[in-house]
């Protein structure tokens, strides 16, 4: 295949792949995308298994059965509520490629037209080395994060002295080394430049608290965008660079929109060290009274509601309760009772969690709602279901400058007639934040298992 | 007569002489137009190897791909922030091209070998990603 005509493949596989993000624009144009996606994919690697440089064959086939096949069984077994930890392991294979490939570029830089070993072109050498740094960071962090996820690691962040001056140090001793590996491009440096690399992922990733998560995860699948993008300017390979930009920016929008949720900025994230402590301020919840009732009593009040609204969590996840929600929704859509579902941006452990869940629930997508398109609707609402939600919904985002997450837009849900919220005790979220919804008159709270109490309820609606 | 033949005779040897030294001329100047092709190989890989041309157009397709990445992603609806981020990811896994490229040439070495690793990991993640992405997706339905 000629080079021109391998060029112009490329090209149109990069079309191919700007398309698959477009069909997301809405869910009945998604599935085409993901096939524009696909096929993006097959023409690229066609396209270069066809150039005159591979010449043997069987092993790249066999590679592509392996890793094909071990890919196409994780991804048809996985639970939907799983996804998140998918993801992130997912992110660490495409960092651990971009240092394989900035390696071998390293070795046998002829194959990319860059030089000969030991004289290879400065500008590759700089860009090998940005490539297999943050192919680099993005392999360690996404495991530590998959880590986390997983509960394999602790949620909550570990912090000590001198943390960020430490980080910091590593981070110029990065810049430094790709300076002097630039210059006289010795071996050494290039792995130098990858073992730091490698301690930077998980020092960057470890003082980060399990529900900053979704920001993390975020960064991640931007930072493996950025790893292709620096491998594709090393081979002076376009499809690289556009694929690479495209993940990248879509990335670093995920990240932002889950900053905003939280309204936080990404530096106070990336700092990390948030939900360590109790917050301040509410220590003065021992004497406060609170309304718990049964499953019995929350169905009496479904059942005589004319509008639900169900705001679930990240409890909701854990639970597995997406199933039985559904069928408590279902049972009171069938008693003539309006239903539908709130989403804060940064429900879950990452974007778009609970609209997975709820789908995977056949919960109609027309029933999810966001959070700017529902919230006004809360005053005329007459029950919001708080399930496994903690944070999204307290007030105190919005009344109390004193509280750590003070400004952060929160699902209205106090506004509602009447709250019944569940949840295996007072405990408070991630952030360590009172909720002072749980002791206001209109709030039932309803302790238990998410799963469990959805069930008894849906038990008792049946009694009714 | 004698006069002559001597005259003719040395007339004989300068117009050699200078035969000689057009000849070496020639070769000379044969020997430097061979040189040229050679020359201007290496006026160009000189060129090549500042890398300023082959960076900037890649930069340029670089930044233009950002603003489109820019304006595609903010079109796609947060409830499908999800199978966007497996659709990335799988996508971002077209490094196999160069994991390819490095796994191509005949022979075993230590860059084939990096090459052929790079190709498992990234057609774990493309099988991987494009399935659940197709599973998330076929998820969301209409009433």
């Amino acid at each position: 295949m000629s080079q021109d005509l391998t060029t112009f493949v490329y090209l149109v596989a990069s079309v191919c792949f700007i398309m698959a993000l477009r069909g997301l624009s809405h869910p009945k144009t998604s599935l085409q995308g993901n096939m524009f996606g696909m096929v993006g994919m097959t023409l690229a690697i066609l396209a270069t298994i066809a150039s005159p440089i591979v010449t043997s064959y069987v092993g790249i086939i066999v590679a592509i059965a392996v890793g094909g096949t071990a890919g196409a069984v994780i991804a048809r077994t996985i639970d939907m509520t799983a996804l998140p930890q998918l993801v992130a392991a997912f992110h660490s294979l495409v960092g651990l490629a971009a240092v394989l490939v900035a390696g071998s570029a390293f070795y046998a830089p002829e194959a990319y037209n860059i030089g000969v070993p030991g004289d290879i072109k400065t500008a590759s050498l700089i860009e090998m080395a940005i490539g297999a740094g943050i192919g680099a960071i993005t392999f360690t962090g996404s495991i530590l994060a998959f880590g986390k996820l997983q509960g394999l690691i602790t949620g909550k962040p570990v912090v000590f002295p001198g943390q960020h001056l430490f980080n910091a140090a590593l981070g110029v001793a990065i810049v430094l080394l790709v300076v002097l590996f630039a210059v006289s491009q010795p071996q050494w440096a290039f792995w130098a430049i990858v073992v730091i690399a490698l301690a930077l992922g998980v020092l960057l990733i470890i003082p980060i608290g399990g529900a900053d998560m979704p920001v993390i995860v975020s960064m991640l699948n931007s930072y493996s965008g950025w790893a292709a993008a620096g491998v594709g300017f090393t081979l002076g390979n376009n499809l690289l660079i556009i694929t690479g930009a495209l993940v990248g920016s879509s990335g670093a929008i995920l990240s932002y929109i889950m900053c905003k949720g939280m309204n936080r900025s990404f530096f106070n994230v990336i700092l990390g060290g948030f939900g360590g402590e109790a917050g301040a301020g509410s220590a003065d919840t021992g004497d406060k009274s609170v309304n718990s009732g049964s499953a019995e009593d929350a169905s009496f009040i479904l059942a005589n509601a004319g509008s639900v609204i169900i705001v679930p969590g990240y409890g909701l996840a854990v639970g597995q309760a997406q199933q039985a929600v559904r069928e408590m929704a279902d049972m009171l859509k069938g008693m003539g009772v309006n239903v539908r579902y709130a989403i804060h941006p940064v429900a879950g452990r990452m974007p778009g969690h609970m609209n997975v869940l709820l789908a995977e629930a056949n919960v109609p997508y027309d029933e999810v709602l966001e959070m700017e398109e529902i919230n006004r609707d809360f005053q005329q609402t007459d029950v919001a279901f708080v399930i496994g939600a903690n944070d999204i919904t307290n007030p105190a985002a919005e009344d109390d400058p004193q509280s750590p997450i003070y400004g952060m837009p929160v699902l209205k849900v106090d506004d509602a007639k009447t709250v019944l919220f569940v949840k295996r005790s007072l405990s408070p979220g991630y952030a360590g934040i009172d909720n002072p919804l749980f002791y206001r008159d209109n709030t039932m709270m309803l302790f238990g298992d998410a799963k469990q109490m959805t069930e008894s309820i849906v038990k008792a609606l049946e009694d009714q | 007569m004698a006069d002559s033949a001597q005259e003719m005779q040395s007339t004989a040897e300068r117009l050699r002489d200078l035969a000689d030294q057009l000849s070496t001329t020639a070769n000379a100047l044969a020997a430097q137009a061979g040189d040229l092709p050679a020359r201007a190989g290496d006026a160009a890989r000189q060129a090549s190897e500042s890398g300023g041309h082959n960076f900037m157009f890649g930069l340029t397709v670089f930044i233009l791909a950002i603003f489109v990445g820019y304006h595609v992603v903010w079109r796609v609806t947060p409830a499908l922030h999800s199978p966007l981020m497996a659709v990335t990811n799988a996508v971002s896994s077209v490094i196999i091209v160069g994991a390819l490229l490095a796994a191509g040439p005949a022979g075993f070495d230590l860059s084939k070998g990096f090459g052929l690793a790079a190709v498992v990991l990234a057609s774990v993640n493309i099988f991987g990603g494009f399935i659940v992405t197709q599973r998330m997706l076929s998820m969301f339905k209409k009433k």
